[in-house]
């Protein structure tokens, strides 16, 4: 017996007479007994579980979010309390994929809603359920792009994510594709002469982040303006940031892709966050991942049904667009609550804070000799140069409390000794200040 | 209603702390701002909290009730796993090493204990489904014969036909051509058949073990030596693990590569659809082509090896579903060794007596003694009744029920895939056996009961020809 399995003695030999058969065993005769059992532990209470989970979780340093000032494509925003309790609905929680529409109307309409929502913030006129992640929805970009134009080659600048780049290598390199990185300029911003130069009758698709991966905002406009019209465009964009700059929809992106932590959901360690992939009708049946449509039923009453489905997994098999079964639908429902709350106003607020944060702290660290790295208009996050000894002083700064900017050149060697601040609208004027005087100690 | 119906322009629904810092004057180009807000809805906190608490009300879920979905273990998500991973909620994945040491080794100890359970050597915790650890697994497959120089020769992947739908869509994304074999005659691999197609051009076998109809491949000792006396590598797909936990392990059956879904077996919640997590675990000769960074252990301390010059690179962000991984961890340490020995015991009796219930009613393919599932196969009832397994599905909804999963595997014409698991007790299948029972007289004396089922739902039957012929992706005013 145990609290999640409620056989009882009684209950478990009365099944056994039923199915005609004596012993649990006689279940099991078809498989060969390799193991007696696991060489792991045995179970434990509830209370002594806990206390060895919390000892692992006390092994871990937890910043404050008013003194973290890095960002790097995962943000601390404030979570208002309401979107947990209303998350935490087992109705949601417990709920699987919505096979049965007519008892899971609640998951398709919010996933619907989560769509509408998204493709708003885009500017985009169609949006899937989502993806796993920002990466894998930037690869499945890629792949995307290659069934549109039947061309392989991508020129992805170098200022998306490392984290992305690598990931979509990995997911194309079976298909062929050629990624191309193309640089930066002395803005930040991606090299318009070397993209220039490398545009041609095998291209495929032009990436680039919207901020990039240096807080830089790319000018979307005059890459689309340069980028011939059947190549694909795909902005890989940060949504909070989207409140404030003009939606990449309104440039003529083909595909704006992103990762959606930022609405709502907690760090996590990097995961679970959730992949968001919008689209123009055209492209649509290209597109990979579930996509939830408005219908009625038969009293003519308005439901939600997953849509498109022959593009998918389970009807295409080998010929589906993409091999991805489910969607981050519960990351979903916390960014469509989250957006709910927020409403326009209130993202635009949390985008305009952070946004100036960033460019007081930016002044104010230049004042100190922390030297800008790049010259182009950048959102909330900046580079700048930092002493050679720099990374000693990062781990210093956790004594502090204070999570500190990314050394970065790790990634971009040639920039030499530098570091990418990042500030949201939980950064205070006080912590700022603070953070201000222990990085110029 | 949705959200935006409800929305009346300056209602708000947060409220942020008073600014203190002076405004820096904006300074991006008047091209790149923002001209047109998004329309997202302006409602107040309460319009939030009664909007998402209706929706909820429009599901089923696990913790209403009976939720017998064949292949997708819908098991009892424990509460105590949630509040454990909320411990670990705020890092951030580009934390200094030193101050995620709880972290980082939580995913070493999950790694052995499920290396354990797997009979493999390393592992990945890396992909975030299992479709997705899927697709890892045959990239490795793929490195490891590139590294060996025979990659262009061995283009195959075989998948049974009674495989997911995943398995061909992975192999095909992996730049693998998928060749399906038939089952024989007693809904296993048939071993003529797969010998007919076996030769040095085979990279992978993909099965799952036991297989979609709930049978355990007898064979698969046999399976396995055929695979490796080609050369080819055995994958497992893990979906259906939580039938043989504590009497075997796919690397004892000779399985190479294998998928864990820790949203079936280990009891994460579904959420819907997501996140859930997909970890990879290889025997010794893979292990150099895992995703990076691989965990590693000195001196009883785990720590994050990113140099792994084979590796096949990233196919998510830093470390994968974390939270998920925090999750499973607290279940395996709950269960124990014993524990997931009877979780997989109990699964198999509950199928094996709600199989033997049915049977007086239902006819059942392969009626033998079956793991943790089972498949109904309607085709005759349907002659009979007209009834389809679609409309006994629907039907099972009035009865405040779910339903198991239909028309998979696609080789059992009018299938109905039923999975208890193991946290249903003797009353709640003899409810669904009632309700199987009472559907099914209805189907023969008032079949347009069924037939036009669901009455009592939220909505009934909704027409998603016209969704998908006309469709509407997106609200609009």
């Amino acid at each position: 017996m145990h609290r999640y399995v409620p056989h009882t003695e009684e209950e478990i030999q009365e099944m056994l007479r039923e199915i005609g058969i004596n012993s649990i065993d006689d279940l099991f005769l078809d498989v060969p007994k390799t193991i007696d059992g696991y060489n792991i532990p045995e179970g434990k209470d509830e209370f002594t579980v806990k206390k060895a989970v919390e000892k692992l979780a006390k092994m871990n340093i937890e910043f404050d979010p008013e003194n973290v000032f890095l960002g790097a494509g995962i943000y601390y925003h404030y979570i208002p309390s309401a979107v947990k309790h209303l998350a935490s609905n087992p109705n949601f929680l417990t709920a699987y994929t919505p096979y049965q529409a007519e008892v899971s109307q609640g998951t398709l309409q919010m996933l619907f809603e989560f769509q509408t929502m998204m493709c708003e913030l885009t500017g985009m006129q169609v949006s899937n359920s989502s993806m796993y992640d920002g990466a894998s929805a930037f690869a499945e970009s890629l792949l995307m792009a290659m069934r549109i134009n039947g061309k392989k080659k991508m020129l992805v600048a170098r200022t998306i994510n490392a984290e992305y780049r690598t990931v979509a290598k990995t997911y194309t390199k079976p298909s062929g594709i050629e990624v191309e990185e193309i640089n930066y300029d002395r803005s930040g911003r991606i090299d318009i002469q070397e993209l220039t130069a490398k545009i041609d009758g095998n291209t495929s698709a032009v990436a680039v982040a919207y901020p990039n991966f240096f807080g830089i905002v790319e000018d979307l406009r005059a890459l689309r303006e340069l980028i011939p019209q059947d190549v694909v465009f795909i902005v890989v964009a940060e949504p909070v940031s989207l409140a404030m700059l003009e939606a990449p929809g309104k440039f003529g992106a083909d595909i704006v892709v992103g990762e959606g932590q930022a609405l709502g959901v907690t760090p996590n360690l990097g995961g679970p966050g959730i992949g968001f992939f919008t689209t123009l009708e055209k492209h649509v049946r290209k597109m990979p991942g579930r996509i939830i449509g408005q219908t009625k039923d038969v009293d003519g009453k308005t439901g939600y049904v997953m849509i498109l489905q022959t593009r998918e997994q389970h009807i295409r098999r080998e010929k589906a667009t993409s091999n991805i079964c489910s969607n981050q639908a519960y990351i979903a429902l916390i960014n469509a609550i989250y957006l709910s709350l927020m409403g326009p106003q209130g993202l635009k607020e949390v985008a305009w804070r952070s946004y100036n944060n960033a460019h007081y702290l930016a002044k104010e660290l230049e004042n100190r000799k922390f030297d800008r790295l790049f010259d182009g208009e950048f959102f909330n996050e900046f580079t700048i140069k930092v002493p050679v000894n720099y990374r000693d002083k990062w781990h210093e700064m956790v004594k502090d409390g204070i999570l500190g900017p990314i050394p970065i050149d790790r990634v971009y060697k040639e920039l030499g000794p530098s570091a990418l601040v990042c500030t949201t609208e939980v950064n205070t004027k006080e912590s700022i200040q603070r953070f201000i005087e222990v990085m110029s100690k | 209603m949705t959200i935006f119906e409800k929305s009346v322009k300056n209602r708000k629904g947060y409220e942020l702390p008073l600014y203190e810092l002076p405004d820096t004057g904006c300074n991006l180009p008047e091209h790149l701002m923002r001209k047109e807000a998004p329309a997202l809805p302006e409602v107040s906190e309460v319009d939030v909290v009664r909007h998402y608490t209706e929706l909820a009300h429009k599901n089923y879920s696990v913790d209403r009730g009976f939720y017998p979905l064949g292949s997708c273990t819908m098991k009892y998500n424990p509460k105590v796993n949630e509040d454990m991973a909320a411990l670990f909620s705020n890092l951030h994945p580009f934390q200094p090493r030193e101050t995620i040491q709880g972290a980082v080794n939580l995913m070493g100890h999950l790694k052995e204990l499920l290396c354990e359970i797997t009979g493999t050597d390393d592992m990945t915790l890396q992909p975030a489904a299992g479709a997705h650890g899927e697709l890892t697994g045959l990239l490795i497959a793929r490195a490891y014969f590139e590294d060996k120089g025979e990659l262009d020769k061995r283009r195959k992947v075989i998948v049974p036909d009674s495989a997911h739908g995943t398995n061909p869509a992975s192999a095909s994304m992996a730049g693998f051509d998928v060749v399906e074999i038939k089952s024989g005659s007693d809904g296993c691999v048939n071993l003529e058949e797969l010998k007919a197609h076996l030769d040095d051009t085979v990279a992978v076998i993909m099965l799952t073990n036991p297989n979609t109809l709930g049978l355990f491949e007898r064979d698969i000792l046999k399976i396995s030596q055929m695979a490796h006396e080609v050369g080819a590598v055995l994958y497992y797909d893990g979906a259906n693990l939580n039938a043989i936990m504590g009497r075997t392990r796919p690397g004892d059956m000779g399985f190479d590569i294998v998928h864990l879904n820790l949203h079936k077996t280990f009891s994460t919640p579904h959420g819907m659809g997501g996140p859930g997590s997909g970890p990879i675990g290889v025997k010794a000769h893979l292990a150099q082509f895992l995703p990076t960074p691989v965990l590693r252990k000195s001196d009883d301390k785990y720590d994050l090896d990113y140099n792994l010059p084979k590796s096949i690179g990233m196919v998510r962000s830093f470390y994968g579903n974390f939270g998920v991984m925090v999750k499973a961890y607290t279940y395996i340490l709950t269960m124990g060794n014993s524990g997931l020995k009877h979780v997989s015991e109990m699964a198999v009796l509950n199928a094996n007596y709600l199989r033997k219930k049915l049977s007086s009613k239902y006819k059942i393919a392969y009626d033998r003694i079956c793991m943790h599932e089972f498949v109904v196969d309607n085709e005759e009832f349907v002659k009979k009744t007209q009834v389809k397994s679609l409309d006994v599905a629907k039907r099972l909804l009035d009865y405040g029920l779910h339903a198991p999963t239909v028309y998979f595997p696609l080789i059992v014409h009018e299938a109905m895939m039923i999975e208890p698991t193991e946290t249903e007790s003797k009353q709640s299948l003899d409810t669904f056996i009632n309700a199987m029972e009472k559907i099914y007289n209805e189907a023969i004396e008032n079949p347009e009961i069924v037939k036009s089922a669901p009455h009592v739902t939220p909505v009934r039957r909704l027409d998603d020809i016209t969704a998908t012929k006309s469709p509407i992706f997106r609200f609009k005013k």
